[in-house]
This record gives structure tokens, sequence and C-alpha cells, in this order.
């Protein structure tokens, strides 16, 4: 099954990363092709394109200091495969998964293709177990749940990555056993400190012996960033379904992800869309994100929570924008709230997790979660556009009710959207109905009224 | 069968050498493994062709089959109440964790047959040959292009998808078999005797949309929204509770776990109107977004040749499509690979007709058995950054009869549906207010009417408030405030995830629409009769109007009567106290 075969001098043409090789060997798309150049080192690539006396070979690395002459290539006639074994976690990997800690090789147990393949829809089991993350706003208001992709839309220099480090160190289920708990972080085009400080926040609590990490440097050649999270996520979909574990995967940047994909496009000559990028960007990112879920009869669940940085802080930019569309949900931050001082800056309105109507209510979390969410996203709703009119025509023009929920916003701002260290669901549910008793109850139209009755009538009202 | 070999291949479009004889969207085998493919292009001894599978591994050499058929899928009984991908081939759990292109595909089952028709009786397409027992009893009708004597007919018992259970000699001689199923070419659309005018909504349950924006039986309509709008929770909720016999629910390029969600529900739940599970009534068809993307231009067709066939058998369809933009982006995405001149934002220049064919297979029929059918089409369009002046929404527009425009805004404050009153529209109101008028609501259209002039005054009377404060506004304009927000939620304003509320059958939706419009003719005479408006605010019949959805189900319509007695009660209260005071 595995043919190998060594060629030298069949190169004919070097295009930006692209060889065309002469086809003298039978060999399949999308095989894996091995490229030394003249200073012996080696550098992955696939077939791209197949004709009758061409091979188009796509190198994943650089192509600086490849020559026509002096190059051999090696071909492996099968897909670009990752060996994966016992012993992954607790290690650091490069790009394309060899790993760079200086320790042993993994043992590889099961070589698997990096492209992965769909997970059949029949197959697959809806997610449901509430992950408590320790921060109010997606706890109680985006809830997430296992097996969920749920991406943290955020900006240049806002702290996403402080935000992630401690949803993954928190992150726990409420009920039932834990199961063995595993995280792959994949670093896409971050810089040295950004990797440096995730490994860090995880070895002072002890959680590096359960990290795997992948690191794609922003040194790196923008093809390997193509395909870090596919080795990662073939690490990860061995961890969860082979191993049985729960993996949570922390994947940064994808906007630098985008990047290179338009570069590379850009460098196959393919027509553009949207702002220079691909059109096949939306299948290209769904074929990362997809690989989130929880499959029928097998133990362990595969979570997403990759990170964006939207260029320019806009939503409507194509990585957020196809992201969004395939992902379920979004937690965005917000530099209003970032520049305020409040930690974490969830921007509340525009998040949003498709998955939490499973994962809450009665048997989940609390019979009276989803009302509690609902009402406090309508009062935040109504109490933004009560603020738009205020700094039109002042606050005292304000009627009285529409000057409690102006209190309300920033109360809810202050007490519920910063804090200071994790809350337990508990905790955050109860200072929701707190700050809902500011409000009059003739307002609260998404609670029942026996809800009405039972938390916010017991407390001082006015 | 023709055959040619590989010259050129990249992703998932070749280009193959042949000496044979192809023709355009011939179905194609290509490969060691056979994979299904369809030719889009031939010139001289070279075809392009697309893959529906991944392409990993075919190289140069490798052989292409043609064979001889269109791009077809076979129609027949086992269809209701499962999974397929877009070529219809059958996904359970059995083909296993992952989809590859060698997964053991399900065995089909075997089904009961009774014929109908004996040995030299005339036997014409679309009449009834046999019954079908399985899960589900259906017809077996002849398929089209079948005409002639009947001159065998198998006997009463269980035979498989394949084996020919009847023959036909037509009038030229030749003899036609009849299996229980039967090939289709998806792209081509299934013949009718006629086309019939509109008559009567289909009713989805969800009040915005049966009470404001109706579509018709045989209807066209789209749902456009940015990402986290809940398209997808709104084509559930349509899948869920439309009165249809069928549903054909393709999801073209969406998330895997939605399927999930889908097919994790719909076995739950029961039909309010028949009593059976939903998901008897139900085909799924799933292309998620990282299955191939030359499948998913396909599915969308393969779900109409579906909702067709039942249509034939003389049921009311509605297909589902979520989302046509990615079929969309799969047809740009092809036509790239082709190196086609791109139209608009890189789609081909052919999307607008692509989009016009498609929906134009939608409609209310006379089938060739005589019976009527009927195919309604809700397409979801995801429009990049929620922008409706793209080319897939602009086009698709131009399709529909009914226009369901979500709204950002809305979604974002937690009020679904979020469908926004003012940029929506249905162009069959006028011929659908007679159905009302039938149902005992000769006032539909006045009505509507009414909430729909509320809302927009609402907009304008929102923009003045801003200038000059809301105590600036005269009283009357302040209950106009007042009752446009009562109007959105106690009409509008619907949620999918309560039981009570998720489906609302048009009684109560008279009942619903009937005592809001009273509440807005009292509130109104209060008012003009001096009344501050803020005391018809404090009336609590006013919160439980607001929460009236969620407070009276299905079984409470007596509850919405008493409610009205209230309602006259506080009002009458309200204007003598008031008249007592001065």
């Amino acid at each position: 099954m595995r043919a190998e075969a060594t060629l030298g001098g069949a190169v004919r043409r070097i295009e930006g990363p692209l060889l065309y090789l002469e086809r003298t060997v039978e060999l399949g798309l999308n095989a894996c092709v091995e490229v030394q150049g003249s200073d012996g080192s080696i550098r992955v690539g696939r077939a791209a394109a197949l004709d009758e006396q061409t091979i188009v070979v796509e190198v994943l690395e650089s192509t600086v200091g490849l020559g026509v002459h002096d190059t051999r290539i090696r071909v492996r006639n099968e897909p670009l495969l990752f060996g994966v074994g016992p012993g992954l976690l607790g290690r650091t990997f490069d790009s394309i998964g060899r790993p760079t800690d200086g320790g042993a090789p993994i043992p590889s147990a099961a070589r698997m293709r990096i492209d992965g393949l769909s997970i059949n829809p029949a197959a697959r089991a809806l997610p449901r177990d509430f992950i408590e993350t320790g921060v109010s706003t997606i706890d109680l208001m985006n809830s997430l749940v296992r097996g969920q992709k749920l991406p943290l839309f955020s900006g240049a220099g806002l702290p996403h990555d402080r935000l992630a480090t401690e949803i993954a160190l928190h992150a726990r289920l409420r009920r039932g056993t834990e199961g063995d708990f595993a995280i792959v972080f994949v670093g896409m085009g971050v810089s040295h400190d950004t990797a440096e400080a995730f490994r860090e926040a995880m070895a002072t609590s002890a959680a590096l012996e359960h990290t795997a990490m992948f690191l794609n440097l922003a040194h790196e050649p923008a093809t390997q960033r193509l395909l870090t999270p596919r080795y990662a996520l073939t690490a990860a979909e061995y961890l969860a379904f082979v191993e049985g574990r729960h993996v949570l995967v922390i994947m940064t940047d994808m906007t630098n992800y985008c990047e290179a994909l338009r570069e590379v496009s850009a460098s196959h000559g393919e027509l553009p869309a949207r702002k220079g990028y691909p059109g096949y960007m939306y299948s290209d990112l769904a074929s990362l994100y997809e690989r989130a879920g929880c499959i029928q009869g097998l133990p362990g669940t595969l979570t997403q929570l990759p990170i964006l940085t939207m260029p320019n802080d806009d939503i409507g930019h194509p990585v957020p924008d196809l992201t969004g569309y395939i992902t379920e949900g979004q937690i965005v931050l917000d530099r209003d709230l970032d520049r305020a001082g409040v930690y974490p800056p969830v921007r509340v309105l525009p998040s949003l997790s498709r998955l939490m109507n499973s994962g809450i209510g009665a048997g989940y979390t609390d019979a009276d979660h989803p009302a509690l969410a609902n009402q406090l996203f309508a009062s935040y709703a109504r109490a933004m556009r009560v603020r738009v009119l205020a700094s039109v025509m002042g606050e005292d023009s304000l009627p009285p009710v529409d000057r409690r929920f102006l209190e309300f916003g920033t109360a809810f701002e202050q007490r519920f959207v910063r804090q200071e260290e994790a809350r337990s669901l508990e905790e955050s549910l109860a200072l929701g109905w707190e700050l809902l008793r500011a409000l009059p109850a003739a307002e609260l139209t998404r609670l029942k009224p026996q809800q009405v009755e039972r938390y916010l009538n017991g407390g001082a009202r006015a | 069968m023709s055959a040619g070999r590989i010259r050129w291949i990249s992703g998932p479009v070749l280009r193959a050498r042949t000496a044979d004889t192809f023709h355009v969207h011939e179905a194609i085998a290509v490969g060691p493994h056979a994979l299904p493919g369809e030719v889009i292009q031939l010139s001289g001894d070279e075809i392009v062709a697309q893959i529906y599978e991944d392409t990993t591994g075919l190289k140069p050499g490798d052989e292409v089959a043609g064979t001889g058929r269109p791009l077809s899928v076979p129609l027949g009984p086992g269809l209701l109440g499962r999974i397929f991908d877009g070529l219809l081939r059958p996904l359970d759990v059995s083909s296993g964790a992952f989809i590859s292109p060698q997964a053991a595909r399900p065995q089909a089952p075997r089904f009961g047959f009774v014929p109908s028709v004996k040995v030299g009786e005339r036997l014409e397409a679309g009449q009834r040959a046999a019954t079908i027992a399985g899960s589900r009893t259906e017809p077996l009708l002849a398929p089209p292009g079948i005409a002639g004597t009947v001159i065998w007919m198998a006997a009463p018992g269980e035979y498989g998808p394949d084996d020919p259970v009847c023959r036909v000699s037509g009038a030229d001689g030749g003899t036609q078999a009849i299996s229980l199923i039967h090939h289709w070419p998806v792209r081509r659309p299934r013949p009718f005797a006629s086309r019939l005018a509109v008559a009567g909504p289909m009713i989805t349950g969800q009040r915005i949309l049966d009470t404001l924006f109706p579509v018709a039986r045989g209807g066209r309509a789209a749902l456009p929204g940015g990402f986290g709008t809940g398209k997808t929770v709104l084509q559930e909720a349509l899948a869920k509770w439309s009165d249809a016999d069928i549903i054909v629910y393709v999801g073209c390029g969406e998330r895997g776990n939605e399927m999930a969600e889908v097919l994790d529900e719909l076995p739950k739940l029961e039909d309010p109107r028949t009593g059976r599970r939903l998901m008897e009534r139900t085909v799924i068809i799933a292309n998620t977004s990282n299955m191939p993307v030359a499948a998913r231009e396909a599915s969308i067709y393969t779900a109409i040749t579906v909702a067709e066939y039942y249509r034939d058998q003389g049921l009311h369809v509605a297909l589902m499509a979520d989302s046509t933009s990615r079929w969309a982006e799969a047809l740009r995405e092809v036509s790239g690979r082709l190196g086609e001149l791109p139209g608009e934002s890189g789609y081909p220049a052919y999307l607008a007709s692509r989009l016009a064919e498609f929906y134009e297979r939608a409609g209310r029929f006379q089938t060739l058995g005589g019976a009527e059918g009927s195919v309604t089409i809700i397409g979801a369009v995801s429009p990049p950054a929620g922008d409706f002046s793209e080319p897939v929404t602009m086009n698709t527009r131009r399709c529909v009869r009914s226009f369901w425009a979500l709204d950002r805004e809305r979604a974002q404050a937690r009020f679904y549906p979020a469908i926004h009153p003012l940029q929506s529209y249905s162009a069959d109101v006028e011929s659908l207010a007679s159905w009302w008028q039938v149902q005992g609501n000769p006032d539909w259209l006045m009505q509507r009417r009414r909430v729909l002039e509320l809302l927009q005054a609402q907009v304008h009377l929102e923009r003045m408030a801003r200038i000059v404060g809301k105590d600036a506004l005269p009283p009357a304009q302040q209950l106009t405030l007042l009752c446009a927000e009562l109007a959105n939620d106690a009409v509008l304003r619907q949620s999918s995830f309560s039981e009570v509320d998720r489906y609302c059958s048009p009684q109560r939706q008279t009942a619903i629409l009937g005592i809001v419009v009273r509440f807005l003719d009292l509130a109104r005479s209060a008012v003009d009769a001096g009344v501050p408006p803020d005391d018809v605010a404090n009336l609590p019949v006013r919160l439980t109007l607001q929460r009236i959805g969620e407070e009276y189900g299905e079984q409470q319509l007596a509850g919405i009567r008493a409610l009205w007695q209230q309602l006259e009660h506080d009002f009458d209260a309200l204007s003598r106290e008031h008249a007592g005071a001065r």
C-alpha cells in the first residue's frame, strides 16, 4: 500500500510555493511529497494537481533555497498522515506535528489523515453536557456545552488570551463523572510570548501534563499555518474518539490562518471572492470547525474554542462573518468595555450560544435558567436603547421607567459582566435575579408571573 | 457504456480523454472506488466533470465510466423518517462514525406489495399500480414515461426495491418494467398535468408568518438573515409545525450538529394534527459544511426532486432549504475551478437563472394521476455580513412571493422570531384573505393592516421621541408606542423553545389577533376621552396580554374569551373612574 520512490532532477519549474515536477511516478491526488533541497533540509508538500506530464506539488514550507536541478523528491503514495499515540499530552509540537521539546518521538499507535473525515451526521450525538466556565456572561447567558464550537470574536489588544486560558483552567462539568480531560492548544502565527504565556499559565496550575501544544509561530511560512490546526485536530480526534477523553481545543488566531489561506490562494492564481479571500474559505473553515462534536457510542468529545481578532473590530469582515455562519454562536469582546476596565469585556448582546437551549434548564442546570437569561437579554437590550436616547437628550428628560433601565444597564456591566474571579453558576444566577429586582415587574415580560413572585417579590422592591 | 481516462485532476474537477460519447450532465463513476460525478462540459474528445466525493488518491490514467443517464436519484418507499446525503444515499448510524467514500451503505429493506391493477388493464403514468407497505403505506404510481397494457403483475408479497413487480406493453410493442423504486434525473422537473392557482395558505403555526406574512400552499418564501439571527431555529420550527403532509429538510452546507438536533427532536415530537411522530413525515438530506462541496450543489436538486415525488402522490410538500447561499457558493466554487468568467461577487453569471429555475419548481399542481399536490419552498439565505444587497439575496428576492427578513437587532434582544415586520412582505395576502374568512375571521385583512400600520408608526415616533423626548409626545402618540409594544410582544414574539407557544393554531391566532385589536380600539377611545396613557399602561390586563401566547395555550382558547370580558370591564372601569375624577 505504501509505495515510496525517490526522484532526482524531476523538478521543471518553481513558482512561489508550487513545484512543477515531471510525472515519472504514479501518484494520487493529495499524496504526500517530501522535498529535499541542496541544504539537506526536508520540506513537506502535497500533490495539488496532476496531469499526464506534470505533478504540481504545493510545498507546505518555505521554498527559499530550492533549485531546479539540485532538489530531490521523495513521494509516498498516501495522503498526509499524522502518527498519533499515547503520550501526546504534555508535549509540544511544531507546525507539522514534530516534537520540539527535545523529547522522544511519539510512538505511533495509529496513522490518521490530517484532513480527517466528515463525521457522519446520523452518528452525531447532540451536545448536551453543560460546561461551567466560571464566566457569568458565558455560563448564564451564552452557555458552552461539550462538543460545541464557540469562538471568541476579539480585537487586537483585547484580553482574549487571558480569557481563553482562564476558561481552559476552570472549565468543569456540573454533573456526573468528569472523565479524562485534555487540552490541545493550537497557535497559528502567534508570537512567541503568546505561546509562552499560555504554557506558563498551564504550568503553574499543573495542567501542562494534560495539554498538547501545536505551535506555528509568526515567522513560520504561511503554507504551514494551514497545516497546524489539521495536525492538532487530528491529535484531538485521537485523544477524544480513540482514547475517550474530553478534549478542549483552543485555536488562536484564526485570522492569521485566514490570512495564510488568502496568501496561498493568491500564489495559486485563484479567483478571489470577498476582500481577496478565496471563494472556498467557508468550506475550508468548515473542514476545521466541523471536526468538533460528540459521536454516538464513543465516550470522548471534542469542543473547540477558536479565537479570532476581527480586523478593524469589524464583525462583518469575512473572517468573523464566515466563522459565525459555521460555529455554534460566538462570544464577542468589546473595546469600550475593555477601556472602561471591565474584565472580561464580553459584549453580551451580539454574543450567542446556539446549543445553549439543549444544555440548560430543568435536568441540566436550573429550571428557570432559560427565562432568566432571556429576561436579562431583553432588559439589557432595552437599557442600551435608552442609553442611546439619553446620549441625545440627556438623562433628565427620560421617563422614570427608562431611567431605571439605564441604571440597570450600568449595574449589569459593572457587577455582572465584570468579575474578578470565577463564579459558580449558582452565584451567577443569584446575581442575575438580584439585578432584575431593580426593574419594575410590569416590564419583565419574559418571566412567568410565578417566577416574578418567587425570585423578585421576596426582595426589597419599589 | 462509454469510458475515458483522467488526463488532469485538481480538487473536485477533472478533465478526461475519451473516444466514446458522453453527454452533458451525465452521471459518471470515477476511479477504483467508482466515485460518483457528473459531466459539466464537453469539448472534442475531452470531458470536464465534477466529483461528488473526496478525490484524494485519484490520478491521471484512472478510469472514468459513463452511466448513460443524467445524475439521478432512486425514488421509492423507504425515504420517510430517514437521513440521506446530497445524492440521496442513506446515512445512518451503521454507516460508521465517519463518512468515507468506501463506507458500507445500509442494506435496503424489503417492502410489502399489493397490486391495484390486473393483467390486461391499462396503466398510465401517475396512476396507481400497487400499494406498498413499509413503515408507512404509500401508493406505487406508474413513473412518468410509462403507459400501456399490463402484461404481468407480481403476486402480492415482499419485494426488494429493485425487483421488477409489473410489466407494461406500450403502444409501440416494447415492454417496460416497473419496480418499487425508479430513478429520476434531479435537474429535470417531474411532469404534471397542470398548474393550479394559489388557494389557501400553508399554516406554519408561527403568528408573525401566518398572520402578517403568510405563504401560500405551493408558494415560495425566502428567509434571509445574518448569522445568529435565528434562520435555522425558524426553519426547524417550520419543519416541525407546518401543516404540510411531507417535509423535505435539506441541510445544505450547514452544521452537523443541526442535523443531529433535528434527528434528536423530530422522533420525539407529535404532529398536532395527525398525532403521529413528526419524523414519519420527514425526509432529511444532509450535506454538512465539511462534506464534499460538489455534492452540495446537487443536494438542492435532490431535495426538490424528492419533494416532487411526494407531490405526485397528491400530497402537500414543504421543502426547507437551509441554506441556498451555500448552494450558490458551491456553484461559484465549481465555476471558479472551471475558469468561467465571474459575474457579481465572483458568482457565475447564470446564478440568477439557476435560482429562478429552482424556485419555479414550487407550485400547486394537478398531478399526472389527477390528484392535487403542492410543493412549497422555503429557502434560507445567508447574506455575508447580513447585507441584503448581495447577489444571492437580491436574485432570490425576485423569485419569491414571501420575504421574511431577519433582523440582527431583534435577535440580539432575543426577540424571536426576529423577523423584521417592516422589511418583510407577502405578495399573496389578498388571495389568502378568503381562507381566513372561511376559518371564521372575516376581519383578518383589516386587523393585519392595523397591526402593520401600528408598527410602521412606532418606528416613525421612536425617531421623533429621540429628538423631543418621549414625555413630550402628545398622549395619542404615547399610546401608539404603548400599543406597538403590545403588538410586538403579544402577536410577533413566539418562542420555539416554549412547549406552550411553539405552535399556534389558526384559531388561537385569530383569538390573539382579535383581542389585541380590541385592546387597540378600547385604548384609543379611552385616551381620546382624556384618560392618560400611563393609566392604560398600568392596566393589569395589558400585562396579561403581553404574555398571552405563553400563558394561553391551545387548550385555553376559552380563557382568551374570558380575558376579553375582563378587558371590556377594565376599560369600562377606567373610563368611569376618569369621568368621576373629572
